[in-house]
């Protein structure tokens, strides 16, 4: 493991250097979309000038030169997360999309009457709104794993809901509203064992941590682009072959078919089946562009270098009394996510002062409404943190936060 | 930004003092306002008198600015005609939506004018108009029938 270099990083990241409100801007907001680095800006200029064109349309060289591209990018996704095949990856436009692909074409055809669909309550509600429509139209129940008196998933809850009657556990790897890892490999495994088919929504993993898919073996493994560097509308779907190749297609037309009759139709193969349509082959070479940065990197080193932010930032604000931090106290089951509240004062205005000072921190409810109410709380906070950010930045948070409560009005 | 300008004194009473913050004890009326993006969620009851707003509260959470904004809104209507409380949000959303610039229609929203500088702050302007839609999906249809 090596410190980064975070100079030579931010120098990648032009947006960073900039002016909020007559400050630099702090942004902290990563968990929501990352920013992009020259390289993947760059690889997605070199496309547009020189090998654009429709992927899979005939026989001129562009379009061969388009497709050589895309394919690429599919190979790059597979040795990131050690994916079997190549034919396990499909491109769909983010993680939303992916966990929809999920539910309509395994889900609504493999979960009947009476089966049972488990989630964690953590999840956001991408993972949630897809399987309740599961639930309600083929009159499945869906389950809620809840936390533990240390904020965690309660392993005990975990295994009381997980039965024989469970068909899919889709959980997520990282939360995006506490910051707490799961102990996915223990949950995969265990769901296995009682013959359930496994999601994980990886979207606040992958930018993260070492995802290697032939150790953890999950059935469904779905993340984003934008959060890992890469750009907006690519998003990854890694399925388990077997699995994919009996799913039907989730949407239809172009470029996924074998032949097509007047009233029926034979699909394409593996992984185009489920890319219908012209897909975004630009977003794909950024995606690829983005991962090459990342390895280059070293994931190892840029975990490292959030956590220590992470901790820097959770022990100044300990000694903020009027702070509440949510989600566990143990550093090791943390990402490099923060949410709190400041007391007496709603996120929004929190985030409204904080960007007078330059520093961007998201507030609401996170995608996580379940989660709010069962916390008992409407909205937080949340500062998030990649590779780009800096000591210097957590110190311009911490001062933000200690002029909050003056702004409305409060002594301290 | 200017915070001094968001953050003002009157808002800041408004948001803290909660003389408006209660459940009436016998509402005519109650209407939910929601915002889910950031979920402000403000339910504002109203008495009637006839024609006439004799009471007005509401409860619920939110921010400073969508607190405020709805106490000052209910300091304006209380003891006003359903008309006249509606001429008075159309204001209002004027002012926000930058519509309406004129001081001395503006003038007629007495605190409330004051939350014209949200008009600069696209992020924000949703927990300002909250409560005045809730208001104006309240009367519109006495309003617009009584015509
Ligand atoms: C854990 C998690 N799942 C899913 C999503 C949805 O991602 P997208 O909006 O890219 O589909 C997010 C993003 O906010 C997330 O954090």
């Amino acid at each position: 493991m090596k410190s980064l270099n975070i100079e030579r990083i931010r120098e990648d990241f032009p947006i960073l250097n900039q002016q909020i409100n007559n400050n630099h801007l702090a942004y902290l907001d990563s968990a929501a979309t990352t920013q992009k680095p020259l390289n993947v800006i760059k690889a997605i200029e070199k496309y547009n000038i020189s090998n654009n064109a429709n992927i899979h349309r005939g026989a001129y060289t562009l379009s061969i030169k388009a497709t050589e591209e895309y394919d690429k990018s599919r190979k790059k996704i597979k040795g990131f997360i050690n994916s079997p095949y190549s034919e396990s990856i499909i491109f769909t436009k983010n993680t939303t999309e992916a966990i929809n692909l999920v539910a309509f074409s395994y889900g609504m055809e493999n979960i009947k009457d009476g089966d049972e669909i488990v989630v964690l309550i953590t999840e956001h509600h991408s993972n949630i709104l897809p399987w309740q429509m599961v639930a309600r139209k083929n009159k499945a129940k869906l389950k809620f794993v809840y936390l533990d008196e240390n904020s965690i998933i309660n392993m005990k809850d975990f295994k009381d809901k997980v039965t024989d009657k469970t068909k899919i556990v889709a959980v997520g790897h990282v939360s995006n509203a506490l910051g707490t890892i799961n102990p996915i490999k223990y949950m995969v495994d265990y769901a296995h064992q009682k013959g359930a088919v496994v999601l994980i929504d990886g979207a606040q993993a992958i930018p993260h941590m070492k995802v290697d898919i032939q150790e953890l073996d999950p059935d469904f493994y779905v993340f984003s682009g934008h959060k890992m560097l890469g750009p907006m509308g690519i998003g990854v779907l890694y399925g388990r072959r077997e699995i994919l190749e009996k799913m039907s297609p989730f949407l239809s037309g172009g470029d996924m078919i074998e032949y097509v009759e007047e009233q029926s139709s034979t699909y394409a193969e593996l992984p185009y089946k489920f890319e219908a349509g012209t897909q975004n082959v630009e977003a794909a070479v950024g995606l690829k562009a983005a991962v090459e940065y990342i390895e280059d990197i070293g994931l190892e080193n840029i975990k490292n270098h959030e956590m220590k932010l992470t901790k820097y930032a959770i022990d100044k604000m300990k000694e903020i009394h009027y702070i509440t931090i949510y989600g566990s106290q143990d550093i090791d089951k943390r990402g490099g996510v923060i949410s709190f509240n400041i007391q007496d004062v709603h996120s929004h205005d929190v985030a409204t002062i904080l960007d007078s000072y330059g520093v961007a921190v998201r507030a609401g409810h996170h995608c996580a409404q379940p989660l709010m109410k069962y916390l008992g709380i409407n909205s937080t906070c949340r500062a998030s943190f990649y590779l780009y950010n800096t000591i210097e930045e957590v110190n311009q948070f911490i001062e933000g936060l200690k002029n909050v409560r003056k702004w409305l009005g409060y002594g301290s | 930004m200017d915070l001094n300008s968001i953050y003002t004194e009157l808002i800041m009473e408004h948001n803290q003092s909660g003389h408006n913050r209660r459940h009436l004890e016998n509402p005519d009326h109650k209407e939910r306002g929601h915002n889910p993006s950031c979920g402000d969620d403000l339910t504002l009851e109203l008495e009637f008198d006839g024609d006439i707003i004799k009471d007005a509260a509401f409860t619920g959470h939110g921010c400073a600015i969508s607190q405020a904004s709805t106490s000052m809104m209910i300091d304006l209507i209380k003891g006003k005609s359903k008309r006249e409380a509606y001429d008075l949000v159309n204001i209002f959303i004027g002012m926000i939506k930058k519509e309406i610039t004129d001081e001395k229609e503006l003038e007629k929203l007495e605190d409330a004018f004051i939350l014209q500088n949200i008009s600069n702050m696209p992020a924000r302007v949703k927990c300002a108009v909250l409560a005045w839609h809730s208001l104006r999906e309240s009367i519109k249809e006495d309003v617009e029938t009584g015509e």
